[in-house]
C-alpha cells in the first residue's frame, strides 16, 4: 500500500513538474487592417508596423494580417500568416516572403463598403488560439468605427482572456472632430468590450515610437 | 472590546488603570517568592544550557583544527615528497647529463696533464754550452807575442776560431731557447683547455651544491612538518590561502572566457536545436552551448589529467602509461573537433548576423545593407579563430582548478574553526548576560512591587519591635523572678548559718562576723 502511494506521489510530481514545463515562450500577433473609405490611405503607415512587427518576432513566432471588410470572421480575409521555422535562416526567409505578401496585397487594395471590426477580433482570437503562442497580441490598425451590414449580428461578448488588443494609429473622422466626444466614447467602448472579455487594451496614435508596441 | 471588558469605570480610564496597577501590584507582591524562584532558576538553566554548548562547540572546533592540521599535515608532506623527488630528479638529470662525461673528461684532463709535462719536460732542456776549451785557448792567447809574426798569427788564428764558436754557440744557444719558446706557447691552449674543463666541472659542482642546498631545505621543512612544528603549519596554511585566492582569480577569468564562448556559439546553436523550444524556461539552443563549452572543460581536465598535469582523479593517474597515452589522444581528439564545431558555429554566427541585419535593414528603412559588409571577413575570422581556440584555452583550467579544490579544503577548515569559535564566543556571552540578567531581572520585579515592599518592611520592623519589648519584659519579670529566690534562699541558708555555728560560709570573714 505505501509502495502504491509512493509510486503515485512520484508520478504526480513528474507530471507537475512536466507540466510546468509547458509554458509557450512564442508569442502570436494577429493584426487587422481597415480597408474601409479613405482609411486604404492609410495602409502604407501599416506597412511599416508590419515590418517593424517582423524585425521583433524570433524563431517560433506566429504572425497573421487579415483585412476588415464587410464580413471579416472569414479566413478568406487573411492576407497572410506565417508560423516561423525553428532555424533562424529559415525564419528570415519567411519574413522576406511574408513582406512581400503584404506589398503585394497593399498595392492591390480595394476599399470594403463596411467595417466589420467584431468579426476580426473573432477570427483573430480562433487563430491566436489554435497557435498555442504564450503571447498573443492583436494589432487593430483602424478607425474603430464599425459599420456592419443588414443582418449581420455582431453583439457578440469577447474571449479575450490573455489577449493584448493594441489599437494602432486611431484616426479622427470628422464627426470626431465636430463633437470628439464620439471619437472618446469609440475609445471607452472599445476597451469597454475588451476588458470585459479578459483581454488588456492599450492605444498608440504615435506611430514614431513603434517600440511601445511590444511591451514585456 | 476587550478594552471596554477592561474598564471599571469607563467614564474614568485613570482611575481603572489606577486600580488594574494597583491589583497587578497586588498579585505580583503574592507571587513574589515563585516569581523569583521561577526567573532563577530559568536564569540559571539558560546560563548553564549556554555554558554546555560553549563547551561542545569549542570541543567540535578543536577536533576540527585537529582535522585540518592532520589535512595540512598530509598535503603539506605530499607536497614536500613531490617537491624532493623532484629535486632529486634534478639531480639525477644533472649527473646523467654532465657527470656522465666526466670519466671522458677526466681522461682528457689526464692526456692535457701529459702533454704539458712532456712538453715541460722539453723545454726544460739545457741550452748547449761554450766548448769547454775556450778558458785554455784563452790563457794561450794571453801569451805576448813579443813581435814574434808567427805568434801573432797563430794567436789570430786561435782568435778567429774563438769568434766562429762563440758565434755557433750563441745560435745554438738562441735556436734552443727559440724552442724552448716554442713548447712554452704550444702548453698554452692545452692550459686553456684544463682550466675550461676545470672551470666546466667546477659549474657542475656549484650547480650540485645548490640543488643539494635546496634539498637541505626541503629537507628541514620536512622535518619542521613531521616534528608538526606550528611554523610549518602557519607556513603551510598561509600557502593554502594565497593559493586559494590566487586559484580563485584564475577562475574567475576562465570563467570570463567560458562566457565569451558561450556568447559565441549560442546564437547560431539555434540553427541546430531550433530557437523555439526550451528546457525548465531555458533555451535549449543556450543549453546545448553550455553543455558543449563544459563538455570541453571536462575533456581539458582528462586530458591535463592523463598528461599527470594534474591530480584530480585517481584512477586516470593510476593507469598505465599506454593507457594513458590513449586516453591523452582521445581526449585531445575530441576537443579538436569540438573547437572545430565551434569554429563552424562561430563562422555560422557571423553570417547569421549579417542575415539578419540586412533583413532588418530591408524591413526597418528599405536601404542596402552591404554597405559595410567588404570588410566583414576581418571579423569572421577573428571570430572562427577564437571559436577554435578558446577551447584549448579552458582546458588549463584543470591546473587552476585543482588548486583551488585542495587549498578550499583548508580555507573552509579555518572559516568552519572561525563560526564555531564566534559562536561558542556568543554561547558564552549570552549565558553570562542571562546570569546577571537574573539580578537584575529580580531588582526589576522587586520594583515593580516597591510599594507592598515598603509596607511588608515597616510592618515586620513594627512586629520585631513589639517583640523584642514583650520579650524584655519577660526577661525583666524572670530576672526578678529569680533574685528574690536567690535573696530568699541565701536568706535561708544565713539562717541555717548562724543556727549550726559548725558551718562556716567561705565568704564570712576570719572573725565570723559577716
Amino acid at each position: 500500500m505505501r509502495g502504491i502511494y509512493l509510486l503515485i506521489v512520484s508520478f504526480t510530481l513528474l507530471y507537475t513538474s512536466g507540466c510546468a514545463e509547458q509554458v509557450s515562450h512564442t508569442r502570436g500577433v494577429y493584426m487587422l487592417l481597415d480597408t474601409s473609405g479613405t482609411y486604404t490611405k492609410e495602409l502604407v503607415k501599416a506597412q511599416n508596423i508590419i515590418n517593424y512587427t517582423l524585425s521583433q518576432l524570433n524563431p517560433g513566432d506566429s504572425f497573421a494580417i487579415a483585412r476588415i471588410d464587410t464580413a471579416s470572421f472569414s479566413e478568406k480575409d487573411l492576407v497572410t500568416k506565417a508560423t516561423f521555422d525553428p532555424r533562424p535562416t529559415t525564419t528570415n526567409q519567411q519574413k522576406r516572403q511574408f513582406r512581400e505578401n503584404v506589398t503585394r496585397f497593399v498595392k492591390g487594395i480595394n476599399p470594403s463598403p463596411y467595417t466589420d471590426i467584431t468579426g476580426g477580433i473573432l477570427q483573430a482570437i480562433e487563430f491566436l488560439n489554435e497557435t498555442g503562442a504564450g503571447k498573443k497580441t492583436i494589432l487593430i490598425f483602424s478607425d474603430l468605427k464599425e459599420e456592419l451590414e443588414k443582418g449581420y449580428v455582431r453583439d457578440i461578448p469577447l474571449q479575450l482572456n490573455g489577449v493584448e488588443v493594441v489599437a494602432l494609429n486611431v484616426t479622427k473622422l470628422h464627426s470626431d472632430n465636430v463633437d470628439p466626444r464620439e471619437y472618446m466614447d469609440r475609445l471607452d467602448e472599445w476597451e469597454k468590450r475588451v476588458t470585459a472579455g479578459g483581454g488588456t487594451w492599450r492605444h498608440i496614435n504615435d506611430l514614431e515610437r513603434l517600440e511601445n508596441i511590444f511591451i514585456d | 472590546m476587550i478594552e471596554k471588558t477592561l474598564m471599571i469605570w469607563p467614564d474614568n480610564t485613570a482611575m481603572s488603570v489606577i486600580v488594574w496597577l494597583a491589583l497587578l501590584i497586588v498579585v505580583l507582591y503574592i507571587a513574589r517568592r515563585p516569581a523569583h524562584g521561577i526567573i532563577s532558576s530559568t536564569s540559571r538553566t539558560i546560563h548553564r544550557a549556554m555554558r554546555l554548548a560553549a563547551r561542545a562547540l569549542m570541543q567540535v572546533e578543536h577536533r576540527l583544527a585537529q582535522r585540518n592540521r592532520e589535512v595540512l599535515l598530509e598535503t603539506g608532506k605530499e607536497m614536500m615528497d613531490h617537491q624532493i623527488a623532484r629535486e632529486f630528479e634534478r639531480i639525477d638529470a644533472t649527473v646523467q647529463h654532465d657527470l656522465a662525461e666526466y670519466p671522458a673528461l677526466h681522461r682528457r684532463l689526464l692526456e692535457l696533464v701529459t702533454r704539458i709535462d712532456e712538453d715541460y719536460k722539453q723545454s726544460a732542456q739545457v741550452p748547449p754550452d761554450v766548448p769547454a776549451w775556450d778558458k785554455a785557448v784563452g790563457a794561450v792567447a794571453r801569451i805576448p807575442s813579443r813581435g814574434d809574426p808567427m805568434v801573432a798569427n797563430i794567436l789570430e788564428n786561435i782568435h778567429e776560431s774563438m769568434e766562429t764558436a762563440n758565434k755557433r754557440v750563441l745560435s745554438e744557444y738562441r735556436h734552443a731557447t727559440h724552442e724552448q719558446h716554442s713548447l712554452l706557447k704550444r702548453m698554452l691552449p692545452h692550459w686553456r683547455n684544463a682550466t675550461s674543463a676545470l672551470q666546466r666541472v667546477d659549474k657542475d659542482i656549484n650547480k650540485l651544491m645548490l640543488r643539494s642546498k635546496t634539498i637541505d631545505r626541503h629537507m628541514e621543512n620536512y622535518e619542521n612538518l613531521r616534528n608538526q612544528e606550528d611554523c610549518a603549519m602557519r607556513m603551510l596554511s598561509s600557502s593554502s590561502l594565497t593559493q586559494f585566492f590566487i586559484s580563485a582569480f584564475v577562475l574567475a577569468i576562465a570563467i570570463g572566457g567560458a562566457m565569451i564562448n558561450f556568447n559565441l556559439i549560442a546564437h547560431p546553436m539555434q540553427e541546430m536545436v531550433g530557437g523555439s523550444s526550451y528546457i525548465m524556461g531555458y533555451k535549449t539552443a543556450n543549453i546545448a552551448a553550455l553543455v558543449i563549452i563544459l563538455v570541453e572543460v571536462a575533456m581539458g581536465l582528462f586530458l591535463m589529467e592523463s598528461l599527470r598535469i594534474t591530480q584530480l582523479f585517481p584512477v586516470i593517474g593510476s593507469m598505465s602509461d599506454k593507457m594513458r597515452l590513449r586516453m591523452v589522444f582521445v581526449t585531445f581528439g575530441i576537443l579538436l573537433i569540438l573547437a572545430s564545431v565551434e569554429s563552424g558555429l562561430a563562422y555560422m554566427r557571423e553570417v547569421l548576423a549579417q542575415d539578419e541585419a540586412a533583413l532588418r535593414s530591408a524591413l526597418l528603412s528599405d536601404q542596402g545593407a552591404n554597405a559595410i559588409l567588404s570588410q566583414r571577413w576581418i571579423t569572421t575570422a577573428a571570430q572562427m579563430g577564437m571559436g577554435f581556440i578558446l577551447p584549448f584555452a579552458l582546458t588549463f583550467v584543470a591546473i587552476p582548478l585543482e588548486s583551488f579544490v585542495h587549498s578550499m579544503r583548508t580555507v573552509l577548515g579555518v572559516t568552519g574553526i572561525l563560526l564555531l569559535r564566534s559562536m561558542a564566543f556568543l554561547a558564552r556571552l549570552t549565558g553570562n548576560v542571562f546570569k546577571q540578567l537574573d539580578i537584575v531581572m529580580l531588582q526589576f520585579y522587586d520594583l515593580l512591587i516597591c510599594g507592598p515592599l515598603w509596607l511588608e518592611r515597616i510592618v515586620l520592623k513594627h512586629r520585631e519591635r513589639t517583640t523584642s519589648m514583650k520579650v524584655m519584659d519577660k526577661t525583666d519579670a524572670d530576672q526578678k523572678d529569680e533574685m528574690t529566690k536567690t535573696v530568699s534562699r541565701n536568706n535561708k541558708h544565713i539562717e541555717t548559718r548562724y543556727e549550726d555555728p559548725d558551718l562556716v560560709s567561705p565568704l564570712t570573714p576570719a572573725g565570723g562576723s559577716l
